[in-house]
């Protein structure tokens, strides 16, 4: 442990936060005090920074602390299927499967079955949903119970696996840089320990799966779940780093809803990092993998596209799927921004802005590529929370996809501004969807304003908390390069300002 | 984005939310606005809002108020001989008079003896007649129901609503299917037959299904009378669950009876002219702490008040005799219904053009939720801001050198078990108190010499007060004491839950929260384990859920002018509280459960808090 003292005394040279003066005991059992030599003077380190310092030194072959998990992870699958199972037979199922908080009519169950059944009895096509889950539907209808409750075990266990490879390649990353004295001196409170980083995983999964907003979909048997679960595998295998499958399962959860078109720039970004490809134009490599990664996405999309068509035997689907997402026909209020807005204009604008809003979905792909370039997972997390808010029919189970990564970022905290405006205003909104639905619909005392208003309220809620952590992302990122405690140019404290 | 990420900003913010001052400057504030609603340079004129009924002119012509008076005491004169509701005589004479003539049956078990009304087992039998549309497709009814009542009670609604349905029946304007309803059993009748309606099933009742329907109801107007003549008509609008109809239907009653020189009151009170003196502004407090008292009830104060569940608009009339020299004849009350129903007739579409949210400090003055909702934002604002207050500190231990940077190092966590087990203890609670009392009221007759309504009643109390000692129990559960920081969080969660409990009371029901919150707010703001504990705890209590149930019973009695010694109020309160509970049973008035399930726990939080070791 002297070793290690004096190691962690070597590299905290000159860079103690806490100075006390030369009178002050030493005390070295409790590594409150160490001796820097060249320095010349008695510096006190908090013992706080010390400890997870010396952790981090003590795991010298860069390997991630790999933990027996597995026990709390069954735990909580166990929990989360026991609550599901309860509400399931419970007379709430049949409520919660008609709210529209939860179901959007693209991914209500029961227009998928009015589907699935129109189609074998009549052999008349008429889609809500793509004819895969169609005919996945085929295989599950009878213990449609069980199956959602095992998707949603898959999207966490897979978010768990990815969050954990994730951590790994962070951890190793900083003791990199550590050790190539890349950090500036002032930044060691900025690093991140193994203890902290330990939980992550298991919270992750956690948040996702007893998230209230994932339960009421899984109840109501949406098949949100079905995409989460998609998208959750795209995003594990691209931190495992296999790009076939990673094409493959984005074009999947393209196939399903469009939206995730624009998870191909991180994914495709986390590759190109993963192989030591810079971004860079000019060069050929980078090319090269990009048009690989591009023909393996489109193949595939194509594939199952074609698959689709023999399936069915026309290209109904296309129109009916693709075209109800795009062009929004059914203005049925949801938590969106989409419905009210164009159940109120006139008709010959709404081309004109379907095209916006539309737009604006996938326009945020561009600059935030830019910004986070060196970044895509949380460029993922950030894409998949801008689809969830934008998209034309959200229902909650996208919003809990997004929110299960927030414990990935936890050690942003110290710089959210307003996390806790945003939960109040999340939370308020929570309850008063349902209240302000009882009020337009059944009392018939208040009228959709009320409604949209909370809606507006909750989304701009989430735009907020997104920004927040986005600002909180970038802010760490600065102070990891120019140091923690920034000085004016006439030596006063300076901070940091989003205008 | 300035103001929220700037940190000088901020601090300026958070500098002044720490302070105490603006929570009291609130409170004040808040009670000040809400008292200022009844002045009336404050208030807004009624008007009529809907066309279809504002401009269109109709002129009333009944003319057979006698012969309706003496079908009603013929119809007293059967009632007594039957000894209940007459149900052959009123489907003769209905039928007699042209209707489309059904009968409904219905019964229901109490969970306890009412012991106001006097009925547990409750049989009846609803009569009502159609007046089928002769110009218009049949898809739109309007609904005129007369309660049988027990005794010598209201014949003459009964005898009014005949007549004029033989009136109306010579009459070719219609455009909607009219509805006689001769009710039994006051709301349970109201309530079967309306369930009936509609097909639905929503509180256990027993009933047979209905022969004959009109279309979608769209007005239902309810008629209490009980004297051939009466001196002023009351106007009832407040329904179940605090719901009130359209104010179009106030204004359009309001309207008649200018047009006809009734005089008209609403919560029994007159109006007055003079605004401007203490007298004036006090009655009109009055009648508005009326209306929010009997809204913040829950209960359908007339028979209308169930049909506002369905979406129908109805308010109840009520006929009034008192010493007052001037009186109005059947004629006249007549002849302000068949204008009322000619009016509604020419509806095109539901009420909605005027306000669903509103106050009535007169009848002919009206608060919007508009301006109601500062007061209530106010107080609710003191919860907020003493959660931002616990936020900052839980944030930072160490005062603040810069945003976000230098502060020291993080607390240690409370566990999520200290703070969980209060919360999930304190449901429990309520869950008892919601579930118990009926349950166990066999068990309480049996040891102990009380009814079955007192036994329900007086459970409901033990629960009540039983709870005060949970937060003794609560900590032996919990490993370890508390920190300072454990109900710093506690009391966090406590304030935000406390907030959207009542924000969403109030949405639905203004009076309810803010009745609860002008008692609960105080107490959530203040309360923390440092403070004097026995002082504090007798504040606890007088300001807890069940206490101001006790105060709303004398503020009730007070207001309208039959004030009552402490041991009447106290057996008022006591059967307030039976009669919430039944309403909850019968009607599915969602006060009782509100308070169960809801504030009780959250109020027990806060108990929780103070004796925090």
């Amino acid at each position: 442990s002297l070793i290690s003292l004096t190691s962690v005394a070597f590299l905290l040279r000159g860079n103690c936060k806490h100075v006390r003066t030369k009178d002050s005991p030493p005390n070295i059992c409790g590594f409150n005090l160490i001796l820097v030599p060249d320095i010349k003077i008695c510096r006190l380190v908090n013992v706080k920074t010390v400890i997870p310092m010396v952790q981090l030194l003590n795991w010298r072959r860069g390997l991630f602390p790999q933990t027996k998990m597995a026990a709390p992870l069954t735990l909580v699958l166990i929990l989360s299927v026991t609550i599901r199972a309860v509400l399931f037979r419970s007379s709430l199922a049949e409520l919660i499967s008609e709210r529209v908080e939860v179901v959007s009519p693209l991914n209500a169950w029961k227009r998928g079955l009015f589907c699935y059944y129109v189609l074998q009895e009549n052999n008349i096509s008429l889609f809500f949903q793509t004819p895969l889950v169609i005919y996945l539907f085929h295989f599950v209808v009878d213990y449609a119970e069980i199956v959602f409750m095992i998707v949603d075990g898959i999207t966490a266990v897979a978010l768990y696996l990815a969050v954990q490879n994730y951590n790994k390649n962070v951890f190793r990353k900083q003791k990199y840089a550590l050790e190539a004295d890349r950090y500036p001196h002032d930044c060691l409170e900025l690093m991140r320990s193994p203890k902290e980083m330990h939980y992550i995983p298991l919270k992750v999964a956690m948040f996702y799966l007893l998230n209230p907003f994932t339960i009421l979909s899984c109840v109501a048997k949406s098949t949100c779940g079905l995409n989460n679960a998609v998208m959750a595998l795209f995003i594990l295998s691209t931190l495992k780093g296999s790009a076939l499958l990673s094409a493959i399962f984005l074009a999947l959860a393209t196939y399903q809803s469009i939206y995730p078109l624009t998870l191909f720039a991180p994914g495709l970004l986390f590759l190109l990092q993963r192989l030591y490809i810079p971004v860079n134009p000019c060069r050929s490599r980078f090319w090269f993998f990009t048009v690989q990664y591009s023909v393996m996405f489109i193949g595939s999309l194509l594939v199952i596209v074609c698959l689709s068509f023999f399936l069915l035997g026309s290209w109904d689907f296309i129109p009916s799927v693709y075209g109800f997402i795009l062009s929004v026909p059914d203005l049925t209020p949801n938590i969106g921004l989409f419905w009210y807005f164009f159940a109120e204009m006139f008709e010959h604008f709404r081309f004109f802005f379907i095209c916006v809003f539309q737009i604006n979905v996938f326009f945020y792909t561009i600059p935030l590529s830019v910004k986070l370039k060196e970044h895509p997972v949380f460029l993922i997390f950030m894409q998949i929370a801008i689809i969830s808010i934008f998209k034309s029919y959200p229902t909650v189970g996208d919003i809990a996809l997004y929110m299960a990564f927030l414990p990935v970022w936890s050690h942003l905290y110290r710089f959210l501004r307003n996390i806790f405006l945003v939960s109040c205003v999340l939370l308020a909104c929570t309850a008063l969807f349902p209240v302000l639905w009882h009020l337009w619909i059944y009392a018939g005392s208040a009228n959709s304003n009320f409604y949209y208003a909370i809606t507006l309220l909750f989304n701009v809620g989430q735009i907020l908390l997104v920004s927040d952590y986005f600002y909180a992302y970038l802010r760490r990122e600065h102070h990891l390069s120019q140091g923690l405690y920034l000085r004016r140019k006439d030596g006063s404290e300076a901070t940091l300002v989003l205008k | 984005m300035g103001l929220l990420s700037d940190p000088n900003r901020r601090k300026a913010i958070t500098s002044l939310t720490l302070s105490v001052l603006p929570d009291v400057v609130c409170y004040l504030a808040g009670i000040a606005w809400f008292m200022g609603l009844a002045f009336e340079p404050f208030t807004l004129r009624t008007y009529m809002s809907e066309n279809a009924m504002g401009s269109t002119m109709v002129e009333e012509r009944f003319p057979s108020g006698e012969r309706a008076l003496a079908t009603a005491r013929e119809f007293a004169a059967h009632k007594k001989k039957v000894g209940g509701m007459p149900v052959d005589w009123l489907v003769k004479t209905m039928r007699a008079q042209g209707l489309e003539v059904f009968t409904q049956s219905f019964s229901r078990n109490l969970p306890f003896p009412d012991e106001s009304k006097e009925r547990f087992v409750v049989r009846g039998t609803n009569v009502y007649g159609i007046l089928r549309a002769p110009r218009a497709p049949r898809t739109e009814a309007l609904v005129l129901s007369a309660p049988c009542s027990p005794g010598n009670s209201n014949n003459q609604a009964v005898g009014l609503l005949l007549g004029l349905a033989q009136y109306f029946r010579s009459q070719i304007y219609w455009a909607k299917d009219i509805i006689f309803l001769v009710n039994e059993h006051d709301l349970i009748g109201v309530q079967a037959w309306l369930e009936g309606y509609h097909h639905t099933n929503i509180t256990g009742m027993g009933y047979t299904p209905l022969q004959g329907r009109a279309g979608s109801i769209q007005a239902a107007l309810s008629l209490e009378l009980n004297s051939d003549v009466v001196t002023s008509l009351d106007l009832v609008l407040e329904g179940l669950n605090g719901q009130l109809p359209n104010l179009d239907l106030a204004n359009l009653f309001h309207a008649f009876c200018q047009k006809l020189g009734i005089l008209c009151t609403i919560q029994g009170k007159l109006q007055r002219s003079d605004w401007d003196t203490v007298e004036g502004y006090t009655h009109s407090a009055q009648t508005m702490l009326l209306m929010v008292l009997k809204q913040a009830s829950g209960r359908p104060w007339g028979e209308h008040g169930l049909f506002l569940r369905y979406h129908i608009e109805a308010a109840s009339i009520r006929g009034v005799n008192s010493f007052r020299q001037y009186k109005t004849d059947a004629t006249s009350i007549g002849r302000l219904f068949e204008g009322m129903v000619r009016k509604l007739n020419n509806l095109l579409e539901r009420l909605h053009q005027s306000y669903f949210f509103y106050l009535m400090p007169s009848l002919t003055r009206f608060v919007s939720i508009g301006y109601y909702m500062p007061a209530f934002g106010l107080l609710t604002t003191i919860l907020l801001l003493r959660a931002l207050d616990l936020w900052v500190h839980l944030g930072t231990p160490t005062p603040v050198t810069e945003d976000g940077v230098g502060e020291g190092e993080s607390p240690s966590s409370p566990g999520l078990l200290s703070v969980l087990t209060p919360v999930v203890i304190s449901h429990l609670t309520g869950v008892a108190l919601y579930t118990l009392p009926v349950l166990s009221q066999e068990m309480a007759v049996e040891h102990f010499p009380v009814s079955e309504t007192e036994a329900v009643v007086l459970t409901a109390i033990a629960i009540y007060t039983a709870g005060l000692a949970l937060p003794h129990n609560t900590h032996r559960l919990i490993s370890g004491e508390g920190t300072e920081q454990g109900w710093r969080v506690l009391k966090l969660v406590a304030l935000l839950y406390l907030a959207v409990l009542l924000g969403c009371t109030a949405l639905i029901n203004f009076s309810l929260g803010f009745i609860l919150a002008v008692t609960l707010v105080p107490a959530a703001a203040c309360v923390t384990p440092h403070v004097p504990k026995a002082l504090s705890a007798v504040a606890m209590v007088l300001l807890s859920p069940g206490c101001t149930i006790l105060y709303c019973v004398f503020l009730f009695q007070e207001l309208q002018e039959v004030p009552v010694s402490l041991a009447e109020g106290w057996m008022l309160f006591l059967s307030v509280i039976s009669q919430g509970i039944l309403d909850h049973a019968l009607y599915g008035s969602l006060v009782y459960p509100l308070l169960a399930l809801l504030v009780y726990p959250c109020w027990l939080l806060f108990w929780n808090i103070l004796f925090w070791k």
